[in-house]
């Protein structure tokens, strides 16, 4: 990304509505003990994170297993009603709306999983698995139709009609996932959450599958918010980038400005742990070795939540948390000291 | 270290499994040597056969339904294929090392990790119960675990990921082994623990000299690491070469389309470069390049024979029937 387009990005929010509008989001799970199940405790999952995603765009959301992701995506899909806080999509709260209410707006806003295996029914053809939701919200009228529209979309994924009647364990990863991808843009929606979509795939089919989401978003507008742990995937596909840590987001930028001038020490230490297909600039760059293990969500630490691990925390990073504020234009960081350079 | 000097020599090693659909052809003529204290990477995406290749060479897999059906593995004069039991379960966990991806299915549960370690100790030393467990505090600490002589009394459930993982490293460390296999050792943990049992490793490769072989899909984690490179592509090495020439000046097809696939800084914006098509099915024996369908210089040579490893540079051998650098067959 060039510098104009960094500062499109950053000055869109003064001008444009967001497709997809997060504010103070929270998800908690109960922790239950004993035979009268009573709640002891709570994993706080997602712990109140805010950001917006705008039409035609991919947010990248990185971090370590954990650390809220998925659950991020599925609460804002409404897949698990959030414990508290606001998901607008195009204008509308959806944690307020009843479940018909959702239901309606479901063609607009849908996701692709990791696994392609576990989210396919292994009983049902390619083209019921595609077709179902054609159905579902009567998007088509007759069979003939219904055909028509499977076998254009298996086109657009890169598959053949021929597949139609095949099954899912006939096929590879990658051609597993282009089938879930399929029956995700089947309804021709605004939104898809992707998590974790190339995880499970070999290297080698990495490329094809990220190539696919690229084109379709380019022919259907599509915005994508791309849950990954891959750090170069997500700076090759994404616009604008959060990176998340024990349920709070704890940076968000363009996508340059967040790999090249990260100001959280949590973000540096993440791009300096990615290893380099380079042996020369291996042997050459510094490292940023964290040290311990990420604290468990069901007993956050107080202050920042990541003072225990970080290399330049100071006495009030234990009990102050860190307010969430806008650094630069576009740039949001939740750090006490983001602004001193050079630590 | 001497370059002539050889710690492990395998040689045309092929491993079968004889399962209910057919005949897996996991391992089909692999050849290679290390040299003692070497840092000996291993890439292939799934399937391609670098585990299995690995743990034949110690008899880890199941047999039945997997028969090594040929080669030799030639370790301190010994054929590691060819020796009875007896001495086979010396040298596992003695002068060889393993270290798995999940160190759940090699710890014991109920058992004390100092335990765990000092028996290992024991095992293969003289020491007896105190200077053993003084070992294993020693050990824990040279991988960095912190409060050593407090973690030699966890069980294993009780630590982290990486803590187990750091286990492991100082089981296979406890008999100053002569080689480490180590099979996706952070393939399972975090970035940012994979740095720190990366920083281990290195730490140790420098401290001692024990030859380490390190399986992984990723590039990245190799990179930093390895002396030499192995590339796997259907059961056999399709290009070897020292670590700074493998991804400066790749030459096997799949090897450049490995390293085109990957996001590249300069390329921000375009499509990326992607291997067409699927790994082959293992199902048949190689009959021409298992890589032939998926490569961009086919020719009806590949399809009719399978190329052997060549030299194409001092210690860089490559499996192809194209010679990718002067832009015509060999
Ligand atoms: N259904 C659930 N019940 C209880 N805890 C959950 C549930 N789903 C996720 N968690 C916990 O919430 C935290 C965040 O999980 P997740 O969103 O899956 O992280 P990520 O996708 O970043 O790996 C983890 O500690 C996980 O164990
Ligand atoms: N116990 C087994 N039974 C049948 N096939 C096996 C068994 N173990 C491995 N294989 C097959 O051998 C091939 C090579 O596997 P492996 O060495 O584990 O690959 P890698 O480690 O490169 O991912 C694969 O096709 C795999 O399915
Ligand atoms: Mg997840
Ligand atoms: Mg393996």
């Amino acid at each position: 990304m060039t510098d104009t387009t960094t500062e499109v990005v950053a000055t869109r929010a003064a001008h444009e509505e967001p497709l997809v509008s997060v504010r103070d989001l929270t998800k908690h799970f109960p922790i239950m003990k004993g035979l009268l199940r009573r709640q002891v405790g709570a994993v706080r999952a997602v712990d109140g994170v805010s950001f917006d995603i705008y039409r035609g765009e991919t947010l990248g959301l990185v971090g370590e297993s954990g650390s809220g992701k998925s659950t991020t995506g599925r609460a804002l899909l409404e897949l698990d009603s959030p414990t508290s806080g606001s998901v607008k999509f195009d204008g509308l709260e959806l944690t307020t709306m009843s479940n018909s209410q959702v239901r309606s707006l479901r063609p607009r806003m849908q996701m692709v999983f990791q696994n392609p295996h576990a989210s396919l029914n292994p009983r049902m053809t390619v083209a019921s698995i595609v077709g179902e939701p054609l159905s579902e919200h009567k998007a088509v009228t007759n069979s003939s139709e219904r055909g028509d529209r499977i076998n254009e979309l298996l086109t657009m994924v890169g598959l053949r009609p021929a597949h139609a009647n095949r099954y899912p364990h006939e096929f590879s990863g990658g051609q597993r996932q282009r089938i879930g991808i399929a029956r995700a843009i089947a309804l021709s929606p605004d939104f898809i959450v992707c998590d974790e979509p190339i995880a499970a795939l070999d290297v080698s089919i990495q490329a094809q599958v990220v190539n696919l989401l690229e084109r379709l978003q380019n022919q259907l507008s599509l915005a994508y918010l791309f849950i990954s742990h891959d750090m170069s995937m997500v700076r090759h596909i994404a616009d604008r980038v959060a990176v998340m840590y024990l349920g709070r987001i704890v940076e968000l930028a363009p996508v340059d400005v967040l790999y090249e001038q990260p100001t959280h020490p949590y973000t540096r230490a993440l791009h300096s742990a990615v290893p380099v297909p380079d042996p020369k600039l291996e042997a050459s760059r510094g490292r940023v070795i964290l040290e311990g293990d990420i604290p468990s969500p069901a007993h956050p630490p107080p202050g920042c939540p990541f003072h225990t691990r970080c290399p330049v925390a100071r006495a009030n990073c234990a009990h102050d948390v860190p307010e969430w504020r806008e650094l630069k234009p576009g740039h949001w960081v939740a750090c006490h000291f983001a602004d001193e350079s050079g630590w | 270290m001497n370059p002539d000097e050889v710690v492990l020599e395998v040689d045309d090693l092929r491993t079968e499994f004889f399962t209910h659909d057919g005949t897996v052809h996991a391992v089909n003529g692999v050849s290679f040597s290390l040299r003692p204290g070497e840092f000996l990477g291993v890439v292939g995406e799934s399937g391609s056969g670098k585990s299995v290749t690995m743990m034949s060479l110690l008899k880890l897999i199941p047999m039945p339904p997997g028969e090594i059906v040929s080669g030799t593995a030639m370790f301190d004069d010994i054929d590691l294929l060819a020796t009875d039991d007896t001495t086979l379960r010396s040298v596992r966990g003695g002068k060889i090392g393993f270290i798995f991806q999940d160190p759940m299915t090699s710890l014991n549960p109920v058992l004390t990790v100092g335990y765990q370690i000092a028996e290992s100790v024991r095992l293969h030393t003289e020491a007896g119960k105190k200077e053993a467990l003084d070992r294993a505090e020693e050990l824990l600490t040279l991988v960095g675990l912190p409060d050593a002589r407090d973690r030699l009394k966890s069980y294993p459930h009780e630590l982290s990921g990486g803590m187990r993982q750091r286990v492991m490293i100082a089981i296979a460390l406890a008999c100053s082994p002569r080689v480490i296999i180590a099979d996706e050792p952070t393939t399972a943990l975090d970035v940012t623990v994979q740095a720190q049992i990366i920083e281990i490793m290195r730490g140790l490769r420098e401290r001692f000299n024990t030859a380490v072989i390190w399986i992984t899909h990723d590039l990245g984690v190799i990179a930093g690491l390895a002396d030499r490179v192995l590339v796997m592509y259907g059961g056999q090495i399709v290009e070897e070469a020292h670590v700074d020439e493998l991804y400066s000046q790749p030459t096997h097809p799949y090897t450049q389309g490995l390293l085109q696939s990957l996001p590249r800084l300069d390329q921000q914006g375009q499509e990326l470069t992607s291997i067409p098509g699927q790994p082959p099915s293992l199902f048949e024996p190689p009959s021409g390049c298992s890589f032939a369908p998926r490569c961009p210089h086919v020719f009806n040579r590949c399809l009719e024979e399978n190329p052997s490893l060549v030299e194409v540079g001092a210690r860089h051998r490559v499996a192809c029937w194209w010679d990718t650098v002067e832009g015509k067959a060999r």
